[in-house]
């Protein structure tokens, strides 16, 4: 952070980012920052005089205190639960504090494969969760079924229930790969604004924050998935 | 340890009612079975476990087996000798039969106070659909309880006299018995990304129709 040169643009438009002559056409009431180019505000910065606006404060201390669901379910929870310990150490980025009970927890973590017997439990406990709440897919299991999709008793994603904000292929993923989808989820929040059009989800009482959860059918769950949360891609086999 | 035909040849001394048949394993295990009679097969089991030359005080594995109908050739031949003394003609005959099917229960019994094992047992219910009672072997040896219960939630095999047959892998509420052949398995194959073989060909139900696809190449 100290390296003005390593500051790089996120994707997600930061207003402080964009020159103010182009955010002139699009209706933002809550001008974040003043409209100041990022070179101006490191010109103040090296000066001592640190300029951000309350969205980007918000964004900074939710991004750096992301408490984790503590819920595993398969050996993708053994690297996160390695994630967690001094060698990897997800501490440095504010994520350690798994918390046992969905109620206090911000994100969820859905690590390993998820059978139709557990995917009921698994949206009722992301139904628990307040917002903001954000998920993770740990692994190609939660992703898609992984080595089991064709298996008669395996949810072929827990996107088909509830949405993913980040997913993280492997089999399973190394903790260090945890920690790259811990630092994207950084980058989602810190880019989230709070007002107008384009702010995050969970400020806009029309998004659900409760799902559906499925019941336990003769020959399958009851509905297989939430139509509303997933569909098949327009394309199959254009991947 | 005994052989096994000496042990079903003690089996049918002791017990002259049941019907004990030995089932050879052709492959270079060699592993052979004794196919119990189902009606006896509790008095069978507790003798495996109590006879001092025995003891099989240990179950290690209880493993069901879906046997579907199979349709058999029988290829008989026969020397019809010519009337013009010739070489005598060989007539193949081939008849078919109908070999009925049956869910098969496979208890696999080790002895931990002589050390010696495994004796392998079978159970063989009358056909596949409406009979399909076994008597359970739990009473006998308390390892069969959630083995058991996994061949019933998997096979539908019926244990009767199982201390607590539920289902203990699937759901309550589920029907199926999925590692049955004739399983129908739900079609949830809308998106298959990488799909081949037979994925492949569940998946094309799910594909929009060719006439909706323009032509790659002239």
């Amino acid at each position: 952070m100290s390296d003005p040169a390593a500051t790089t643009p996120l994707p997600g438009d930061r207003p402080g980012q964009t020159p103010a002559g182009q955010q002139a056409g699009t209706a933002r009431p809550f001008p974040a920052a003043g409209n100041i180019t990022d070179a101006e505000r490191e010109e103040l910065r090296r000066h001592g005089i640190l300029m951000t606006s309350l969205e980007e404060l918000y964004g900074w201390g939710r991004s750096n205190s992301i408490w984790p669901l503590q819920f595993g379910l398969a050996c993708c929870a053994i690297e996160m639960i390695a994630a967690a310990t001094a060698r990897f150490d997800i501490a440095r980025f504010g994520a350690e504090i798994f918390r046992p009970s969905p109620r206090q927890a911000d994100l969820m973590i859905v690590s390993g494969t998820v059978t139709k017997k557990m995917a009921p439990q698994v949206v009722r406990l992301w139904n628990q969760m307040p917002e903001p709440k954000y998920c993770i897919a740990m692994g190609a299991c939660a992703i898609s079924g992984g080595p089991f999709k064709q298996g008669y008793n395996v949810l072929k994603g827990i996107d088909r229930f509830i949405p993913v904000d980040i997913y993280i292929p492997g089999c399973p993923p190394r903790p260090e790969a945890l920690l790259n989808g811990l630092i994207q989820l950084q980058a989602k929040i810190k880019g989230e604004k709070l007002t107008g059009p384009d702010a995050a989800r969970f400020t806009r009482p029309e998004e659900p924050s409760e799902f559906p959860i499925p019941e336990y059918g003769a020959h399958d769950l009851v509905p297989p998935k939430n139509t509303a949360v997933w569909s098949p891609p327009s394309a199959p086999g254009k991947a | 340890m005994e052989t096994i035909e000496q042990i079903r040849d003690r089996l049918v001394a002791r017990f002259p009612a049941a019907r004990v048949e030995l089932v050879t394993n052709p492959g270079p295990a060699a592993e052979h079975s004794l196919l119990l009679d189902a009606a006896h097969a509790h008095d069978l089991a507790v003798f495996l476990r109590d006879d001092p030359a025995l003891r099989l005080d240990y179950c290690s594995n209880v493993t069901g087996v879906d046997w579907p109908d199979k349709e058999i050739t029988d290829v008989t031949k026969t020397t019809v000798p010519d009337p013009a003394g010739g070489q005598p003609k060989i007539v193949e005959q081939k008849t078919t039969r109908l070999q009925p099917g049956c869910l098969e229960v496979v208890y696999h019994l080790y002895s931990m106070a002589l050390k010696h094992g495994p004796v392998i047992i079978r159970l063989r219910t009358a056909n596949r659909s409406d009979q399909v009672t076994l008597p359970s072997l739990t009473p006998v040896w308390r390892a069969c309880d959630f083995q058991e219960r996994e061949v019933y939630d998997l096979y539908g095999i019926v244990f009767s006299r199982h201390p607590d047959l539920r289902r203990i892998l699937m759901w309550d509420e589920f029907k199926d018995h999925p590692m049955r052949k004739d399983y129908v398995e739900p079609d949830d194959y809308e998106w298959e990304p990488t799909a081949h073989g037979a994925v492949a060909e569940k998946h094309k139900a799910h594909l929009p129709p060719p006439a909706a696809t323009p032509e790659a190449k002239p």
